[in-house]
């Protein structure tokens, strides 16, 4: 528990408002991000029933523009982005030659010739390597905007009226915005790009806007949502909202070895397109028996964490691990212990009973169906 | 971050009340603020015989699994069921009503004065 601080690489526009709010910082994917800022729990159970605000400027955003912006995309990711209408926001993936999984990025339409493709922080430097590689005889800019681009999350069932109440922002396209929708805003007049997208589950929204503007945006969300029970949240409630909706957290159920199929998202490539890179690996498939993504349930308080094997309950006690979890939390608004866990595909029919090792004690879960928690629709 | 003078320490982040020959032992509120919020702990039940520097039970926080080492040779008196059903209160009152377990010696060994542990953690 008492790991050296690791030498901090990159800091966000907002690591003084989040040091002068006494968080706790993480080193993730080489940016010191706040953690916590008191307590992890306490902002889960926030975002879930008023609103957590999150700093996610260590995100990776690259900017696709020009007349083969769409055919380009739909060549380096799995989806059909060129079916997309402007303003849409679709989850996608960019796949290798073998269907294994570089990045999972969400992108958006921002115009008829123009995207943004959000990665992940800790592929930052593969997604740009593969976006370069695969841009060859197509007419388009592509940029790589990271380091102009802070992303502020405000997520949770007050996100709306949040936004409503911030002054300086405006958003003529707010009460229309759709799940999944993106819309241009402006905070004093400066442009902010406002998506009804997230990753916990939760309504939410996800505002991108440049760094310098960055802290005033976060003063000014945290001002009009703090009567409305908005607090600051951290990386660590992040992780538990998005375990409890069952969403993927790559380099955890997702991998260069890991087929979309395998975990669960199947439905993500459009394997009607003529060619994308992965699509002849994805069509020959995973090889037979290929560990597919469960979720796990248990009783009791012990959680099951990533690295722990997976049993099968008739085995006997010297049968090998057929499984292994990937992501694992006592989650906080269900009360019982969760887990993803990649498992023979025996073993992955709803209800099948089996067993994690938890540090030398086999304690019995069962396999479901995702997500965890599914927030109701209002 | 302020540890109690009166107590004495261990470079495993715990704490050490002793009192005749019965140590009351919990973890520190640097460890209690670095694992995060406390969900679950495994502590011996009364009669266990402990082994000093071995590990005794389990300290788990959403995020990560911390390990209960035992201070001192002894046994087991009274372990603190509050704790295990209400795991918070280590987070809210770790060297109070958040202690952990209380152990009869019969030697103490070197512990750790409050200007020790707070230069171990750099404070």
């Amino acid at each position: 528990m008492t790991d050296a601080p690791s030498s901090p690489s990159r800091f966000s526009p907002l690591d003084a408002v989040h040091r002068a709010a006494g968080a706790s910082f993480t080193d993730f994917a080489g940016w010191q991000m706040p953690v916590r800022y008191s307590s992890d729990l306490a902002e889960h159970h926030t975002v879930r029933s008023a609103a957590g605000l999150f700093d996610l400027s260590h995100m990776a955003e690259f900017r696709v523009s020009g007349p083969d912006a769409g055919a380009f995309l739909d060549l380096a990711l799995a989806g059909l982005l060129s079916a997309t209408t402007i303003g849409q926001a679709k989850y996608s993936l960019l796949l290798t030659d073998e269907g294994g999984v570089v990045d999972d990025v969400v992108v958006y339409r921002l115009g008829d010739a123009e995207f943004l493709v959000v990665a992940n922080a800790s592929n930052r430097e593969p997604v740009a390597a593969a976006l370069e590689e695969r841009r060859a005889g197509f007419d388009l800019v592509l940029v790589d905007e990271s380091d102009e681009t802070a992303l502020i999350a405000v997520q949770g069932p007050a996100s709306r009226e949040i936004l409503t109440r911030t002054e300086g922002f405006e958003a003529p396209g707010l009460d229309e915005l759709r799940y999944y929708r993106s819309t241009p805003a402006t905070f004093r007049g400066e442009p902010v790009l406002l998506a009804r997208t997230g990753y916990t589950g939760e309504d939410g929204y996800e505002l991108y806007v440049a760094p310098a503007h960055a802290e005033a945006l976060w003063t000014a969300l945290a001002a009009a949502g703090t009567p409305l029970g908005l607090v600051p949240a951290g990386l660590a409630s992040r992780d538990t909202l998005r375990l409890e909706a069952g969403m993927p957290l790559y380099g955890h159920e997702l991998s260069l070895e890991t087929q979309p199929v395998q975990a669960g998202l199947g439905r993500v490539p459009a394997l009607t397109k003529e060619s994308f890179v992965g699509r002849d690996a994805l069509l020959a498939g995973p090889p037979e028996g290929a560990p597919v993504l469960v979720g796990l349930v248990a009783e009791g308080r012990r959680a099951a964490r990533a690295g722990y094997e997976v049993y099968p309950i008739d085995g006997g006690a010297d049968a090998p691990p057929a499984g292994l979890v990937t992501s694992g939390a006592l989650s906080p608004t269900l009360g019982h212990p969760i887990a993803l866990a990649y498992v023979d595909p025996r073993l992955a029919a709803e209800g099948t009973e089996v067993t994690v090792d938890i540090r030398g004690t086999r304690l019995a879960f069962r396999t479901t169906t995702l997500p965890f928690y599914r927030r109701k629709k209002d | 971050m302020p540890e109690n003078t009166e107590l004495r320490y261990t470079a495993e982040h715990e704490w050490v009340l002793v009192e005749g020959s019965v140590a009351t032992i919990g973890i520190t509120a640097y460890a209690a603020a670095q694992l995060g919020d406390i969900v679950y702990l495994d502590l011996p039940d009364a009669g266990t015989e402990v082994a000093g520097g071995s590990i005794v039970g389990e300290i788990e926080s959403t995020k990560s699994v911390g390990e209960l080492f035992a201070p001192v040779d002894g046994t087991v008196v009274e372990k603190n069921e509050a704790v295990e059903s209400s795991p918070e209160l280590v987070n809210s009152d770790p060297l109070g009503e958040g202690w952990l377990l209380k152990v009869e010696f019969t030697e103490l060994p070197e512990l750790l004065s409050f200007d020790e542990y707070s230069a171990l953690i750099g404070g």
